[in-house]
């Protein structure tokens, strides 16, 4: 086929979408209002670093809540029988299909201090609990929102385990943790780390969760750049910087988890 | 079969990613000929074909078809087909639509197509398999079908990829006699590539030998074994036990210390040349002053005969011969006149030595590894 | 035992992702004059009665599905042709276009939102236009293709590369041998990759708020709904978007149900 002539309106649609974008970023991120190269903005990112601590810290915590509350679910998933199974996983999915805007806005609407939650231990006679603009809310609504993407590629690594490795294990004398510890969970690995990618690049950069489960008092990465862009600190070179950053960070952080990974795996069956 | 080529390959030069393919390769193909390139693995043989199918365009030379120039064509335009090695049947299409395809395509009657494609099918014994879904075809059966799906487009050649290759052996015996009838009820040039050096032998009028990129020797199956021109040659084509010899003059060499009466002659005197003696002309004497004496090293049953290792002062003889020799007997070796094959020198000399490292799975084993990475 | 604990343990984590979508349909349906969202006053369709007279809503709606539609189609047949284009090419080619391919995938959507309406805001001062529905559509293009071109290129590997040279061996000239063989066997990734890129499309908030100016979509339009902490009414539109995907999923299910039914039958035959 020719190669050349077939893929010449990708390349250059890649080019103009893709290619120009990241450089117009990283064009306003070293230039002030003016056009003058600077490092300001750079430097001023600095100043955020509690913003970014946050950031990573709510990140890291809900794909770890994820990956703990998960990875049963796709174990047990797996060990379903085969009709079972389809069930279960488009039981997992369901909700993903339902806008995340208002799957956050439910937990709004039961969180709040006049909210659902409140509303029936009042009525039960308990004492109510102030929950909404916490970070426990803010982590709650990441882990509500992406769980699916970590059951999902953990299931569907571990349905394809071939069993008689597990069986070859108990054969040569493992007990049912060793088992799992030295079989199941380095096999089931490659959809651990692209569960854990999946769950901790959206987590890390959001910023709808933190505004409406959050309050004000939290403020995010994400949250940060929307204000420069489209909010009240409008300044798209600042904007640019603190997303250049963002970008580093979530490229130095795969990178790291492809250390752990041996390639070749593919977690991605989130098809449909 | 006509004098005239149908098709002329000429001063073909091919290179993929700068390493030589095919170097200066040279091919008339008369009308009517069942040619076979044969060779191992990397050898040039399946570029070659692709060079006529139009599939793949030559850095240097022409191809040339009932003479005219071809060489730029695209391969839609050609008046050849293929048989591709996995077949290439259609999957979304049955059996009838992948046999009507190019008269689809040629825009032919419904009623000719329809008349053509059943006598495609009854040619290859599959009436009746019209409506059947090709995935549900053994591999015989849709090595049929790619058979039919080709000559229904009526081509003046046809190419066959190593269309055998996926068969098993009592299949791939079968086919290679079924191919052969239809190749002469239709009087259509076939161009058969193989590596299979037996298959070469039992079904062509014309084998071309090829390796690295070169032809090596072109000539009906009878001269190919009987007469190989090189040291390659003979070894790739059945087994051989090739020496390092003297010609003294016209009709006496010398090899393995001794001078033979041979039947070659036009070498220089003193010219040093290759020996080749098939291991069945090869005969079992009992020792003397008058023949080669060696010790049996190891002996195989082979069926039809036994395969005999013989250590004839450190180089190892291979003979089959029908009669059983004991592990460490004495031996003598009878070798006639016109059972010595001389070759001039060539790149292989030496190459192919003699059998003190042979066996059998080894050579699968090689041949497995090969066809894998080929694979890759 | 061990299976009471996984039904228990399987229970309770769906009950932790159904619960909310559940009390918020409860309350779509809810009587109240004070647009509490959480006592319950009876029984009403009044939500989403005012839903369909929403004006602004029914213009989001309608701008969602014309982005949807040509977003799917634009980024389908780009992503068909960028497909066969990337499968030919060869090492270290193939491995750029591909990491470059994947990186509006990778990145965080934020990220490729401002990187996009930098570009868009850049060219729209070029040519005295403002951002809108077309801006909106080539973002989504670009967010889209690498999900279509990655549901293809398999299908595209798994094919017998012979077979498009085997049309054209019978006659058929490149772009036909395309549409008469590659095609049909691709068909099924390429028809994946569309159905992904209508959903991602219409489920799309980041990338569509970043390029949107002032163009209103439906997740859009939502945003600014749970930003003035309204009405029910949006209950109400949780509910009937919820229930839409509810029963398309059911039968494309059931559709494919059938399909397996009639493929396992004929295999019998």
């Amino acid at each position: 086929m020719k190669a050349k002539a077939v893929s010449a309106p990708y390349l250059v649609w890649m080019a103009i979408f893709i290619i120009v974008p990241m450089l117009l970023v990283a064009y306003f991120a070293f230039t002030d209002s003016g056009g003058a190269f600077t490092l300001d903005n750079i430097a001023q990112v600095g100043q955020y670093s509690n913003v970014f601590l946050r950031s990573i810290w709510l990140g890291a915590l809900s794909t770890v809540v994820c990956l703990l509350l998960g990875y049963p679910v796709a174990a047990i998933v797996a060990h379903s029988s085969l009709k079972r199974q389809s069930v279960l996983i488009m039981l997992v999915m369901l909700p993903m299909w339902m806008n995340f805007l208002l799957r956050t806005y439910a937990w709004m609407t039961l969180l709040e201090d006049s909210g659902f939650i409140n509303s029936f231990l009042a009525a039960v006679g308990l004492p109510t609990l102030h929950m909404i603009n916490t970070q426990g809310a803010v982590v709650l609504g990441m882990v509500y929102d992406y769980i699916p993407f970590m059951i999902l590629p953990v299931y569907s690594v571990m349905s394809k385990l071939d069993p008689s490795v597990i069986e070859a294990a108990q054969d040569l004398g493992a007990d049912g943790r060793r088992v799992f510890l030295r079989v199941t969970l380095p096999l089931s690995m490659p959809g651990v780390i692209s569960g854990v990618t999946m769950v901790f690049v959206p987590s890390v950069s959001t910023f709808i969760i933190s505004k409406m489960l959050g309050g004000g008092g939290n403020l995010m990465i994400g949250d940060l750049i929307d204000m420069q862009f489209l909010g009240t600190a409008y300044n798209p070179n600042l904007g640019s910087a603190i997303s250049l950053v963002l970008m580093v960070l979530i490229l130095i952080c795969m990178g790291i988890m492809n250390e752990f990974d041996d390639g070749e795996s593919q977690g991605g069956g989130m098809l449909l | 079969m006509g004098e005239k080529p149908i098709l002329s390959l000429q001063g073909i030069t091919v290179a993929f990613d700068g390493e030589r393919v095919l170097q200066n390769l040279n091919l008339n193909i008369r009308d009517g000929e069942f040619v076979t390139l044969l060779g191992p693995s990397g050898c040039g043989k399946t570029t070659t074909l692709r060079i006529v199918g139009g599939f793949v365009r030559p850095d240097e030379g022409d191809v040339f078809f009932d003479g005219k120039k071809i060489t730029d064509l695209p391969p839609h335009k050609r008046e050849v087909n293929t048989i591709f090695q996995k077949y290439a049947l259609f999957p979304h299409l049955n059996v009838y639509e992948n046999v009507a395809f190019g008269m689809r395509v040629h825009k032919k009657s419904e009623k000719e197509i329809r008349r053509t494609v059943h006598e495609m099918l009854e040619m290859v014994s599959l009436t009746g398999f019209e409506r059947r879904s090709v995935h549900r075809l053994s591999g015989g059966q849709q090595q049929r079908v790619a058979i039919a799906r080709a000559l229904a487009n009526d081509p003046k050649v046809l190419l066959l990829d190593e269309p055998l290759g996926a068969l098993d052996l009592k299949l791939r015996k079968d086919m290679q006699v079924e191919l052969k009838k239809i190749q002469q009820a239709t009087g259509i040039t076939f161009i058969f590539v193989t590596h299979d050096q037996e298959e070469a032998l039992s079904m062509s009028d014309t084998v071309v030998v090829m390796d690295k990129g070169v032809i090596r020797q072109i000539g009906t199956p009878q001269d190919i074994y009987n007469e190989p021109k090189n040291a390659f040659v003979a070894d790739f084509i059945g087994e051989s036990n090739i020496l390092d010899g003297v010609m003294h003059e016209d009709f006496l060499c010398e090899f393995a210390g001794r001078r033979f009466p041979c039947v070659d002659d036009g070498f220089a005197a003193h010219e040093r040349v290759d020996v080749v003696i098939r291991p069945e002309d090869i005969d079992v004497v009992a020792p003397s002053a008058d023949t080669l004496t060696g010790t049996v090293t190891n002996v195989t049953f082979k069926g039809v005969h036994y395969e005999i290792i013989v250590d004839v002062k450190g180089f190892k003889w291979m003979i089959q011969s029908t009669d059983y020799q004991e592990v460490g007997a004495e031996i003598g070796l009878r070798i006639r006149p016109d059972d010595i094959h001389i070759m001039k020198k060539s790149e292989y000399s030496g190459m192919f030595g003699d059998y003190s490292t042979f066996s059998d799975e080894m050579e699968e084993d090689m041949a497995a590894a090969e066809e894998a990475e080929k694979q890759e | 035992m061990k299976k009471a604990v996984s039904r228990v343990y399987m229970a309770l984590v769906f009950l932790f992702l159904y619960a909310p979508i559940l009390v918020l349909v409860v309350f779509s349906f809810n009587d109240t004059d004070t647009k509490s969202r959480t006592v319950w006053s009876g029984f009403s369709l009044r939500w989403y009665e005012m839903l369909f007279e929403d004006r602004m809503l029914l213009e989001a709606l309608r701008n969602t599905l014309i982005i949807a539609v040509c977003a799917a189609v634009g980024a389908t047949v780009l992503g068909t042709v960028a497909a066969v284009g990337i499968h030919s090419m060869k090492s270290w080619r193939r491995k750029l276009v591909m990491n470059i391919t994947n990186l509006p995938m990778l990145n965080p959507e934020i990220v490729t939102g401002v990187s996009l309406m930098l570009l868009m805001v850049f060219v729209a001062n070029l040519f005295g236009v403002t951002l809108g529905i077309v801006s909106i559509i080539l973002a989504h293009i670009t967010f889209c293709l690498p999900y279509v071109i990655l549901s293809i290129l398999p299908k595209l590997g798994q094919m017998d590369p012979h077979l498009y040279e085997a049309a054209q061996d019978l006659g058929c000239t490149p772009v036909r041998s395309f549409f008469k063989v590659v095609l049909p066997e691709i068909l099924s990734g390429v028809v994946t990759g569309m159905v992904m890129a209508f959903t991602l499309s219409l489920d799309d908030f980041i990338i569509s708020y970043f390029c949107s100016g002032t163009t209103q979509t439906l997740p859009v339009f939502i945003y600014s709904m749970t930003k003035k902490r309204v009405s029910p009414e949006i209950n109400a539109l949780s509910t009937l978007l919820f229930a839409v995907i509810l029963v398309l999923l059911l039968i494309i299910n059931i559709r494919q149900g059938k399909m397996g039914k009639k493929a396992a039958k004929e295999a019998n035959v």
